[in-house]
């Protein structure tokens, strides 16, 4: 099953790198990442989504606590969160894209003669159905964030 | 230096190069601690280890940037995986140069990256005090771990002078390892422990790490029950005591992987359950209720699921662990303890190991690599620091060397490093000069770390290596000879072994040579009584021999067993 683990890390060198190491290293996969600092700067947030059962997850997010800069990790998936990703999509003129992506708090950047940039967000998963009805006809390049996430309610990372 | 000194830092083992050259001119106007120079950077680190491991305190290694970092890297590897405290310095190249493929450059902090806790580059010189005292507070608490620290040659710089501050105590937001253990998971513990009608305990390296033996011997006064140790946790309880079962796992007691196998509540003490522990992970104790205590909540429930998972320091959680026993209302059912028990000693009766095999004059030419470590254990009576390299000759010596204290038993137990422990035991023989310091190993591990022979004449470190010559690689050999028909694939070398005689001759040592069994004893009284001098002896052994019992792997539980040659417990 697809989880969502969000890492509160030190905002220092070298400790993104512990974090998607120790993925590496133990066997783990990463599905997509997202990184940007927080708070006063010093710290970071990370999210990660992957694929494990129970105990595999269990097993990731005790090994990331590990890493002597995570100060706090959680895995969203085990009650309730929001979750959005953000994408952005390069295109030749498409009514077709467009509606999509309009369905999806689609904005438009740039429109030229050849073609357009847009964004839009939504959960991951009417991110992916979109993605999949664009197809390949028209579409020149995508970005994508990868997911990010808050619990819900009053259950906050932070120090 | 002065925050190294402001650690008790005593010994430092290093090797010099370009980029720790302002390191080593500092050494040398000072006088807190001693550098030793080893002969190669992975003696330094094993020797920094074996310190560790003997002292209890954290161990330091100094190496140079590029190939003296990589040469670093098998020592904290094996560091790593035991859980040691270390701290290793490492020269870069200067600031300016890092990532441009310079002279001597390697990327430490990368490299490393897998098998450190932590690690730090130094950015700025002012930083240097603070970094090495939260590199050795990382390195000693928790579950303990070796810590590299990386400077770049610029900031070692002489002519650059700052004020040195040094914080009186250590607190990082992001590392703040548990101590104490949860009262509510003690409580439970205990009660499941006094239900029990066929305890185990199950004591690994964390009761040595955690310096919590007299805690895990008072547990037991109160329990009686059985107790086994494994690699790493030897000398955690005396091997003398009724209750020992001896070590467990692969090549553990027919009586301890047997209790393992049938216990109804095992309780595991500073231990992983690693894959040498368990055989097949699926068929492990399948009647048994596991009571998990470990400082690292990621080794909990990782491969074998806690029925009562307990994070704390081992001792502390002992010390609570022992007060609630205490207090419970219910006892154990002594009835049934006494008759597991004894059922536990008609296995060690059925198929324990022979102690006595040295007694038995056996009439063949060939000595029995068991009887030299017999031997050894009554010439030494059996108070010896014994470090070891890798295969036939350490499970030989985990086997028979019966370890009665913590911290008398060093080998590489998690990385399984050959060329561990001739550098380890400098390191020891260093803590504890007054001591006896032995390394048993074998001709194909000797060879791997023979070098530091010399470091041993250069700060006079009488150490006794008694080296179990089969002339093979006696473990890949065993492998073969019952997985691979026999074939021998690179595990032979008889035709080019050197005269090790000749060869701790030539590095200003004394060299023995024994042949036959009817030498053997009174060729060890003879180095023993070498107070002052290295003494290598060469013991050959009969090649054929194979380590038993053995677990039969793959799907095999730990009651499965080869206990001799082509038989099946």
């Amino acid at each position: 099953m697809k989880r969502i683990i969000s890492i509160l890390i030190e905002n220092k060198p070298g400790a993104l790198a512990r974090v998607v190491g120790l993925f590496h290293q133990r066997g783990y996969n990463i599905e997509t990442l997202n990184v940007g600092p927080v708070f006063d700067g010093s710290f970071s947030r990370m999210t990660v989504t992957t694929r494990g059962s129970e105990n595999e997850v269990e097993q990731i997010t005790k090994q990331i606590n590990k890493i002597i800069d995570v100060i706090k990790v959680s895995d969203l998936t085990e009650g309730d969160h929001h979750e959005y990703e953000f994408i952005m999509i390069k295109f030749k003129h498409s009514e077709k894209i467009q509606k999509i992506l309009k369905g999806l708090n689609g904005k438009i950047h740039e429109k030229n003669k050849d073609a357009m940039v847009m964004s839009a967000w939504g959960s991951s998963s009417d991110i992916e159905v979109a993605i999949k009805s664009i197809g390949k006809v028209n579409l020149l390049e995508i970005a994508r964030s990868g997911s990010i996430g808050l619990h819900e309610g009053e259950k906050v990372l932070k120090i | 230096m002065r925050a190294l000194k402001d650690e008790g830092v005593k010994f430092v083992f290093g090797y010099p190069g370009g980029a720790a050259l302002h390191i080593y001119d500092s050494i040398f106007k000072q006088k807190a601690f001693e550098h030793i120079l080893v002969r190669h950077e992975q003696g330094a680190t094993h020797a920094a280890d074996g310190y560790s491991r003997a002292t209890g305190k954290p161990g330091v290694a100094l190496v140079t940037s590029g190939p003296g970092a990589t040469n670093a890297i098998t020592g904290l590897a094996t560091a790593f995986m035991d859980s040691i405290p270390l701290v290793v310095i490492s020269g870069q190249v200067q600031s300016h140069l890092i990532g441009t493929d310079s002279f001597q450059e390697t990327d430490m902090i990368g490299i490393s990256r897998p098998i450190v806790k932590h690690s730090f580059i130094v950015q700025n010189t002012q930083d240097i005090p603070r970094i090495v005292q939260e590199a050795f507070h990382i390195a000693t608490t928790g579950r303990p771990g070796p810590v590299v620290i990386d400077i770049p040659k610029d900031k070692t710089d002489p002519s650059q002078l700052f004020e040195y501050k040094r914080a009186k105590e250590i607190s990082l937001r992001s590392y703040q390892p548990r101590v104490l253990p949860h009262p509510g998971q003690i409580k439970k513990a205990s009660k499941k422990i006094l239900s029990a009608e066929r305890p185990v305990i199950y004591a690994g390296g964390g009761v040595i790490l955690g310096n919590a033996h007299k805690e895990l011997i008072a547990l037991n006064k109160l329990l009686k029950a059985p107790v086994t140790n494994t690699l790493m946790g030897l000398g955690g309880y005396p091997a003398k005591d009724k209750y020992f079962m001896g070590m467990l796992g692969m090549h553990g007691t027919y009586q301890a992987n047997m209790a393992m196998h049938n216990a109804d509540v095992i309780i595991a003490i500073g231990a992983r359950f690693d894959d040498r522990i368990t055989n097949t992970p699926s068929m492990f104790a399948p009647n048994a209720k596991i009571v998990h205590i470990d400082v690292d909540p990621a080794s909990i429930s990782k491969i074998i699921n806690a029925d009562i998972p307990i994070v704390g320091q081992v001792k502390e959680s002992l010390i609570a662990l022992i007060k609630e026993i205490k207090r419970a209302k219910i006892k154990i059912d002594s009835e049934a303890l006494d008759r597991w028990n004894m059922q536990i000693s008609q296995w060690r009766e059925k198929h324990g190991l022979d102690h006595d095999l040295y007694l038995n004059k056996i009439k063949s030419s060939m000595i029995a690599p068991q009887v030299v470590v017999q031997e050894l254990y009554h010439a030494t009576q059996g108070n010896a620091f014994v470090t070891s390299d890798v295969g036939q000759h350490q499970m030989f010596v985990a086997q028979y060397y019966h370890f009665n204290k913590p911290r008398r038993w060093i080998n590489s137990g998690g990385l399984g490093t050959m060329g561990f422990g001739l550098p380890a035991a400098m390191g020891v023989k260093l803590a504890f000069p007054k001591q006896e310091v032995v390394c048993v190993t074998g001709e194909g591990s000797i060879q791997m770390c023979i070098q530091e022979l010399s470091t041993c004449l250069q700060y006079n470190l009488p150490i006794k290596i008694i080296n179990i010559n089969n002339e093979a690689l006696g473990m890949v050999r065993q492998w073969q000879d019952m997985n691979y028909g026999g074939r021998h694939s690179a595990s032979t070398y008889s035709d080019s072994l050197p005269d090790f005689v000749k060869l701790a001759q030539s590095y200003g040592h004394v060299g023995m040579k024994v042949t036959k069994q009817s030498q053997l004893k009174k060729t060890l009284e003879k180095a023993f009584a070498m107070k002052d001098r290295l003494v290598f002896v060469d013991v050959y052994v009969d090649p054929n021999e194979h380590v038993y019992p053995m677990l039969v792997a793959p799907n095999g539980s730990t009651k499965d067993m080869w206990i001799k040659k082509n038989t099946k417990a």
